[in-house]
């Protein structure tokens, strides 16, 4: 029994299949906040192992990629969860079918 | 990769990765999908190591397990008087099949495919390749995620402080 690339993707497809649920269909909006994070994680994992298996001259570089996801990611929680807070004070609720003011 | 405790360590640390996404969708208190995401996160950083990124994952506990948790908690307690359960919204069934639509879709291409995998084997040095890519090719981009954080920090205490 081995394990190769193929069960790293699909593990990915997975985390990514699960977080998609995660933002599309949870009311809280720090939920769809943590939905996105699984989402980058799951990419995060497929670029890891494709960095490991694939033929590549800099084979390095997917991991260089991960660095930089990270960092954005980082920078969008924090701007996010931001944003959910100066919401809940103006609105007194964090329920994204409830935020509609720009609705028509 | 076929040694016998990697192979074992793969699928322990799925089913621990896979299993605490599926309870963040299905645990009812939001503070217990938080303890269960940063379950995840470090499950996610095993299974870098057994991909031998040992600097990714050291990255990925300290950054995801370690700070987006903390902020994540912060902004529950800082929203007190909000709804403090998990639920799923009205179109939760869309979402469902929508989301199985991908991940089959996603596995499926991933297993079909005929990928040019090398058999160079585990990396031998990765934290020095790093250093040396983020400052020979990738520098621009290096300097530019300094300038992406410093932006939002201050555009996150911008937008919470009071007035």
């Amino acid at each position: 029994m081995t394990v190769e690339l193929e069960h790293y993707l699909v593990v990915g497809a997975i985390l990514f299949g699960i977080g998609l649920y995660l933002a599309l269909a949870k009311r809280n909006a720090i939920g769809v906040l943590m939905g996105i994070e699984l989402m980058l994680n799951a990419v995060n994992l497929t670029l890891v192992a494709f960095s490991r298996f694939i033929v590549s001259p800099r084979p390095i570089d997917g991991q260089v990629f991960v660095i930089f996801i990270i960092t954005v990611a980082a920078a969008e929680a924090a701007v996010a969860l931001a944003l959910v807070v100066a919401i809940y004070r103006h609105r007194q609720t964090v329920d994204v079918s409830r935020m509609n003011l720009l609705r028509w | 990769m076929d040694e016998p405790g990697v192979v074992a360590a793969f699928w322990v640390l799925t089913v621990t990765t896979v299993g605490a996404a599926l309870m963040v969708a299905l645990v009812r208190n939001l503070l217990h999908a938080v303890l269960f995401l940063v379950l995840s996160f470090v499950g996610v950083a095993g299974l870098y190591i057994t991909l031998s990124a040992d600097f990714v994952a050291m990255a990925q506990v300290l950054i995801y397990a370690g700070a987006v948790a903390v902020l994540v908690l912060f902004a529950i307690m800082l929203t007190p008087r909000a709804a403090r359960d998990n639920a799923d919204g009205d179109l939760w069934a869309a979402a469902l099949v929508l989301a199985g639509l991908v991940a089959t879709t996603i596995s499926l291409i991933a297993t079909r495919t005929n990928w040019a995998v090398s058999d160079r084997g585990a990396f031998a040095t990765t934290a020095a390749d790093i250093g040396e890519a983020l400052l020979d090719p990738f520098v621009l981009p290096f300097e530019i995620a300094s300038v992406v954080l410093v932006a939002a920090m201050i555009g996150a205490i911008a937008i919470v402080r009071e007035e």
